[in-house]
């Protein structure tokens, strides 16, 4: 077994004229939870379906499990749990059937996979469901079933593309929590995702993408202590005022950063940069302190926001 | 190769035993009605006319070995359009499916594989309502069941071809309209092309549908062969590889980006 699960120097991948993934270089090693952060469009999905196997690398050097995705496809696919954007599940077919069938497709025997089933529904925490049709299943109930059919060949390494896009908080916090008892249970995760307190939550390294390229690499908290300051003060001024009561907060913390509908002053001490604020007569509509977050990170880096 | 694709057709079987009571009606329902209206109603007509002397056979056993061909064909190409759209873009099975150790080749030879088994079923329904119609025996309706099977799968594989290139389902409804239904009436089906303008007689010998249903009927009415049995039995087995090929590369340009 490798240290490193997986190995990508100058991966590139180009559609047409488009060119999604330029020449990037990362290495996820056993055990960890590896992030890919960005917005949308910066190339995640097409960086994890390289790893897959199921898109071929227009150039650079990619290694999954030590081998090479372009000779050795259906090997790493065998020791891989693969979980996508959109829940492809089979919508005509029972919870138990759709584990079932990709069971087969992994080459288990039937009583391996009934044994399996058996585990997975639990930890999917679906066995009420084990005979419902899939369709009428609540979007968390879905993404629970898609990983755990991505779980039914053991994985090595399990590759998750936006796990909790569309999901209300309930559901994500239950996704979170199995996927925390994954990685404890030694599962090496790569969690591509565009919002910063999935990576925050789960990642114990991340890559921060943005136009195909990695724009910083390290773990949460390290990107925040070197990207960011560690609090942010949020300001909100009345519509029409921010501009000039932004020229005012000149020279307060280490930088100003201005949004369309906020003002963000990047400090060691949020609440004492607020004091200032008020004894200078500025007054904002309203004020949040608050931690730096991922956020605030992928902002300094790029200028622009993750979610538009 | 094998073991994954057969692992494929498995996983069709699956659906199909959640899924059949959509289609097992038109499955027994299909032949009745198209051996009752064409052979039996349509039939007495020709065969009070001239009809029979010039097939030398009652309109109804004319018929049907070329319409159990005529079925396969159209079944076979039915399997491989709007269910492999659902599974390339409308549910993204397929997408699933090439997460696991299955690639393309795989995933398209178990398609086939599966329109076999199912058209093998869909057939020997057909065959014996035909002889309860009386229109061959038990066993002459059975012997027109591999050569209908070949051709409904040779069918599949070009329509999969076809499928996995369109980017949306208007083109299935184009190609049941101007290929398939217009193949279904001028095979030869209905009634021998040498009825056909000159002119169009020679295009009828490149039809798929055309070899099948003479193979059909040669094999269980033992009439007259129009063209060599080997050059039709060839030239179906050829179109199955060809077919198969092409599904494979379009559906690999397709899903494997």
């Amino acid at each position: 077994m490798p240290e490193q699960l997986v190995e990508a120097k100058e991966l590139t991948k180009v559609f047409d004229d488009l060119v999604a993934v330029d020449g990037i270089d990362f290495e996820v090693r056993s055990g960890e939870a590896f992030g890919f952060l960005g917005p949308n469009g910066a190339g995640k999905s097409s960086t994890m379906k390289m790893i897959g196997a199921v898109s071929p690398a227009t150039g650079g050097r990619l290694r999954v499990l030590g081998l090479d995705p372009e000779d050795e496809g259906a090997h790493i696919r065998a020791r891989l749990g693969v979980v996508p954007q959109e829940d492809n599940l089979d919508l005509e077919l029972s919870v138990y059937e759709n584990l079932f069938i990709y069971g087969r497709y992994f080459g288990l025997s039937r009583s391996v996979i009934d044994e399996r089933i058996a585990d997975l529904l639990e930890f999917a925490q679906l066995e009420e469901r084990r005979h419902s049709r899939v369709e009428p299943l609540s979007g968390g109930m879905k993404r629970r079933l898609t990983i755990a059919r991505g779980l039914i060949n053991r994985p090595t390494l399990l590759l998750l593309d936006e796990p909790t896009t569309g999901l209300d908080p309930q559901a994500r916090h239950l996704l979170w929590d199995r996927l925390y008892r994954l990685k404890q249970e030694g599962v090496t995760l790569i969690i591509t995702t565009h919002y910063m307190d999935e990576a925050e939550q789960l990642c114990d390294r991340l890559v921060i993408m943005d136009k195909g390229r990695i724009a910083a690499e390290g773990s949460p908290r390290e990107l925040i202590e070197r990207y960011s300051s560690r609090e942010v003060l949020e300001l909100r001024f009345p519509v029409g005022t921010q501009e000039d009561n932004a020229a005012r907060l000149d020279g307060l913390g280490e930088k100003i950063e201005v949004l369309p509908d906020r003002v963000l002053v990047y400090t060691e001490n949020a609440d004492g940069i607020l004091g200032k604020v008020i004894a200078d007569g500025i007054h904002p509509e309203s004020t949040v302190s608050r931690r730096a977050t991922l956020e605030d990170v992928f902002l300094r880096l790029t200028g622009r926001r993750l979610i538009d | 190769m094998v073991t994954r694709s057969l692992r494929v057709i498995e996983s069709h079987g699956r659906v199909y035993r959640r899924t059949w009571r959509g289609s097992v009606i038109s499955t027994f329902l299909n032949p009745v009605l198209f051996l009752l209206a064409m052979g039996v109603g349509l039939g007495q007509l020709v065969d009070e006319r001239t009809g029979s002397a010039t097939l030398d056979l009652e309109y109804l056993t004319f018929l049907a070995p070329g319409l159990l061909a005529a079925t396969a064909m159209q079944t076979g190409a039915g399997d491989a359009a709007y269910p492999v759209m659902a599974g390339i873009k409308w549910r993204k099975t397929y997408q699933a499916t090439l997460a696991t150790p299955i690639g393309v080749p795989q995933l398209v030879a178990g398609h086939l594989g599966w329109v076999a088994v199912r058209l093998t079923f869909v057939t020997v329904v057909y065959a014996l309502i035909m002889s309860a119609f009386g229109a061959t025996t038990v066993l002459e309706g059975l012997l027109a069941v591999p050569p209908a099977v070949l051709t409904g799968v040779a069918f599949s594989g070009l329509v999969m071809a076809y499928t996995a290139q369109l980017k949306s389902e208007q083109g299935l409804a184009a190609l049941f309209r101007f290929v398939v239904l217009p193949l279904f009436l001028f095979s030869g089906t209905f009634f021998p092309i040498d009825q056909l303008p000159d002119y169009l007689e020679p295009v009828a010998y490149v039809i798929p549908l055309f070899h099948g249903v003479e193979l059909c009927r040669g094999l269980a009415l033992g009439t007259e062969w129009v063209v060599n049995p080997v050059i039709s039995l060839t030239y179906l087995i050829a179109l199955v590889g060809l077919g198969y090929v092409l599904a494979t590369r379009l559906m690999t340009r397709r899903l494997v980006q």
